[in-house]
């Protein structure tokens, strides 16, 4: 029996229910599992873990970010404990949507969320405190961290949260002692759009999802910005069978390393070559947003220490 | 003791870097603050190599390709104006000043025009102080 454990950090929980979500295919991985920690779905406590022999757990996921003090303490705790420590999910390998946090810094964060916004009345201006009486709350940390940011990770399993396929494949290659696996090509050659992608994309004018009527074909082929290209493959292109573009939480195939580069590389390749450059200026200018769409997924490994201040 | 601004210069092989060719057996001085990478075009140049270089404490980044029209490979430069106009909008919502990031075009007989751009663009860099994420 190979002892795993789970846990939830920073994050939706969406990645805990995609373990659920694998549905038959748990039971046959239960015959040969054991879960020795599991906060989201069983009964364990911290101290049980910190009692726990070094390197006693045979595989230890990781899904959510690190946002706080205990995100920090429990990451560092199961890098001691387990054989192989894994990022589950992009909020864990890349910082997620969440990592767009790091735009703004905790005090800003912590304005917008208790003090000004349309939807709060705090006159008294009470903000949660890290000490109150005899209870504690852990402290949040100034940003948002990746797992690999703070303990070394021996493997990652990508998406938000990890699609089924890629899950199953995942597990089964670590319970095998196996740190690599996934494919490595884009999300384009599985799109289910693939066969309407003409020989040559031009874009002439870059429409938001909701600005335009859907005609079916290659999303880049309509001039909306999808993340294909810069995306790693494994999902079989969910989003798009839904209509809706990649937005790239899987992340990069291993040979890039940064995705919103890869993708403002690919993009520049997409528009129309030869067209002047105030034409040139004025389409770039209508990308709203260049951190939200090219980093979407990986603003906290763009912006590790927040937005810097640059004088100008 | 003054800041001397560390600056990163793709330069293409086939315009750029024969004009930065051009202004040393010119004898044309131009700062010592820039190291030149040799790309054979400036399209080559990824946007994850100037985040790189930024990364690693560069406090200015130079592109110098062909002039438009000029392209060895056609369309290459193109591409990469697209890029930087891309790169400059990123640069600005990271918190970093974008005239960190110039892209010239010179050709290869224009090693005085390589050397002008090169000393304007250091005391621009020299002005700004260093980079903020290189700190």
């Amino acid at each position: 029996m190979a002892k795993i454990a789970m846990y939830w950090g920073a994050g939706c929980g969406g990645c805990d229910v995609s373990l659920l979500g694998i549905h038959e295919a748990l039971l046959d991985l239960l015959d040969v599992l054991e879960i020795v920690f599991w906060p989201c779905a069983t009964d364990f406590k911290y101290e049980d873990l910190e009692k726990m022999k070094d390197k006693s757990i045979d595989v230890a996921f990781y899904n959510g970010a690190i946002r706080t003090e205990e995100n920090e303490h429990i990451a560092k705790l199961l890098r001691k404990k387990a054989k192989l420590l894994v990022a589950y999910g992009s909020c864990a390998s890349k910082g997620c949507v969440i990592g767009l946090a790091n735009l703004s810094t905790k005090e800003d964060i912590f304005d917008a969320a208790y003090l000004h916004n349309e939807s709060t009345k705090n006159p008294d201006g009470i903000v949660p405190q890290e000490k109150a009486g005899d209870l504690e709350l852990p402290a949040i940390l100034p940003y948002l961290k990746t797992l690999d940011q703070v303990v070394e990770v021996d493997a990652v399993i990508p998406g938000c949260p990890p699609p089924t396929p890629v899950l199953v494949e995942a597990l089964n290659a670590l319970l095998e002692g196996k740190t690599t696996f996934g494919k490595e090509v884009a999300l384009c050659d599985e799109c289910p759009r693939k066969d309407t992608k003409p020989d040559k994309i031009e874009i002439t004018k870059f429409y938001r999802w909701h600005e335009k009527e859907d005609n079916g074909d290659c999303f880049l082929a309509q001039n909306m910005i999808c993340m294909g290209p810069a995306t790693r493959a494994g999902c079989g292109g969910e989003c798009i069978a839904a209509n809706i573009p990649c937005t790239g939480c899987m992340g990069t195939v291993s040979r890039v390393k940064d995705q919103g580069a890869s993708m403002m590389s690919a993009i520049a390749s997409l528009m129309e070559e030869e067209m002047d450059e105030e034409k040139e200026r004025e389409l770039i200018a209508s990308i709203h947003d260049m951190v939200g769409t090219f980093y979407k997924y990986s603003a906290a490994r763009l912006l590790p220490k927040g937005r810097l201040k640059d004088e100008s | 003791m003054s800041f001397e601004p560390k600056i990163v210069a793709f330069l293409c092989n086939w315009c750029a870097y024969a004009g930065a060719d051009m202004a040393g057996t010119s004898r044309i001085k131009y700062p010592a603050n820039v190291v030149p990478i040799r790309v054979m075009c400036s399209g080559r140049v990824d946007p994850e190599f100037v985040l790189d270089a930024f990364e690693k404490g560069a406090d200015g980044v130079f592109i110098g390709g062909c002039h438009p029209g000029d392209c060895h490979y056609v369309s290459g430069n193109y591409r990469t104006r697209k890029r930087v106009i891309m790169m400059k909008k990123l640069l600005q919502e990271m918190g970093i000043n974008p005239v960190r990031l110039r892209l010239e075009w010179v050709s290869a007989t224009e090693g005085k025009k390589f050397a002008t751009v090169i000393e304007e663009f250091v005391n621009e860099i020299k002005e700004l102080g260093p980079s903020p994420e290189g700190e």
